[in-house]
């Protein structure tokens, strides 16, 4: 990074629009996954019909569109560990963690140990992580 | 103070808005602009859930997209301060962070 | 104070392009600085130079290479968005034989490290999309 270095900011990418309908959930990840070469503090969120970008199972091969789900799961890698999702929207679409990919990312302070980086939270926690960022970019 | 949280979509067509006073925390301010001006309008069917969040929040309206619109400052709902390009610009600087709600 | 702007939208469709651009006009007629303007999603669109709107309509990226061209604006269009939408400068159409090229005056393509350098300098990051 030639400009703002040992600069740290807390970065938020919200997505709250369903994949393939729109570029949106596309784009949105393709932004994170050059952000996480910045050494910034990143956090994720899913709400609304963001929700759906995580889901288990997509198969978009009769569309005729990429199937990007897949690298949701490699976030880990990239050390994109703060991924937030919406109980309240999980909980309005008859949706639970359980129809959700399992997000992980290996602990280097703790010999690589797997460890889940998402997390459902509720409402009020989510409006309190939202609040201490400083840079958001909404998709 | 605070974050600034931008919505640009009118209430019948979107949940923007919803979403915004939703996860926006008590003590931020919302501006609505562009379509989201429709949010700032007395008697429609979300006026008064406005009226209401303005207990938690400090709400603004951009003048110029209410005008453009045919719609008349007078019926902005009482208490959300009408401001221009220029306060929506202040806005930006009187508060840490810009959350637009797309 | 320095600010970073997003525009995620092209020109006419939504009023991404305008709301930014009357914001920014609004923002340098106070003073403050605006270190850069990151074109993304379609909002790449707004830096064809091919546009042909009515006389009687604004044509917003004149308004842009104007403003660009009076003020030094930093204006950056996301590449692997413009080279999905047929955004090309002079570079990129010889990259990829292309037969032509669009990119208007005022205007650079970059990659997204350019966006998220803009939320790191900036002291505010406003966008404008749908």
């Amino acid at each position: 990074m030639e400009n703002g270095e040992g600069v740290v900011k807390k970065f938020c990418y919200i997505n709250r629009k369903a994949p393939y309908g729109t570029i949106y959930a596309l784009e949105s990840l393709e932004v994170v996954l050059i952000a996480a070469a910045f050494d910034q503090d990143i956090s994720l969120v899913f709400a609304d019909d963001g929700v759906y970008q995580l889901t288990k199972g997509q198969a978009t091969e009769a569309i005729g569109m990429k199937n990007f789900s897949k690298t949701y799961s490699a976030l880990g890698d990239y050390d994109i560990k703060k991924i937030y999702v919406e109980k309240e929207s999980l909980e309005e679409r008859g949706l639970s963690a359980e129809d959700l990919q399992a997000l992980k990312y290996e602990d280097e302070d703790d010999d690589w140990a797997e460890k889940d980086s998402l997390f459902v939270v509720e409402r009020d926690e989510l409006a309190g992580i939202i609040d201490e960022q400083d840079v958001i970019l909404s998709f | 103070m605070a974050i600034l949280h931008t919505v640009n979509k009118s209430p019948f067509e979107r949940n923007a808005l919803e979403s915004c006073l939703r996860l926006a925390k008590a003590g931020s301010s919302v501006l609505l602009f562009e379509d989201g001006v429709i949010g700032a309008m007395r008697n429609t069917r979300f006026s008064e859930k406005v009226a209401q969040a303005m207990d938690d929040y400090s709400f603004y309206v951009l003048g110029p997209d209410i005008q453009a619109r045919g719609l008349d400052n007078d019926k902005v709902i009482d208490g959300i301060q009408v401001v221009d390009y220029n306060g929506f610009v202040d806005l930006t600087t009187e508060h840490d962070t810009v959350q637009s709600w797309l | 104070m320095k600010f970073g702007i997003v525009v995620n939208e092209g020109p006419y469709t939504h009023q991404s392009s305008d709301s930014a651009l009357q914001f920014v006009k609004a923002a340098l007629q106070k003073g403050h600085e605006i270190f850069r303007v990151f074109f993304y999603h379609d909002g790449v669109n707004n830096g064809t130079s091919l546009g042909v709107p009515p006389q009687d309509d604004r044509n917003l990226t004149l308004e842009w290479s104007g403003l660009a061209e009076k003020h030094g604006l930093d204006l950056v269009v996301c590449v692997a968005a413009a080279q999905r939408r047929g955004i090309l400068d002079e570079d990129e159409m010889g990259r990829h034989g292309k037969s032509a090229n669009n990119l208007a005056p005022g205007f650079r393509i970059s990659g997204l490290g350019q966006l998220i350098e803009s939320g790191i300098q900036s002291d505010r990051l406003v966008t404008f999309g749908d």
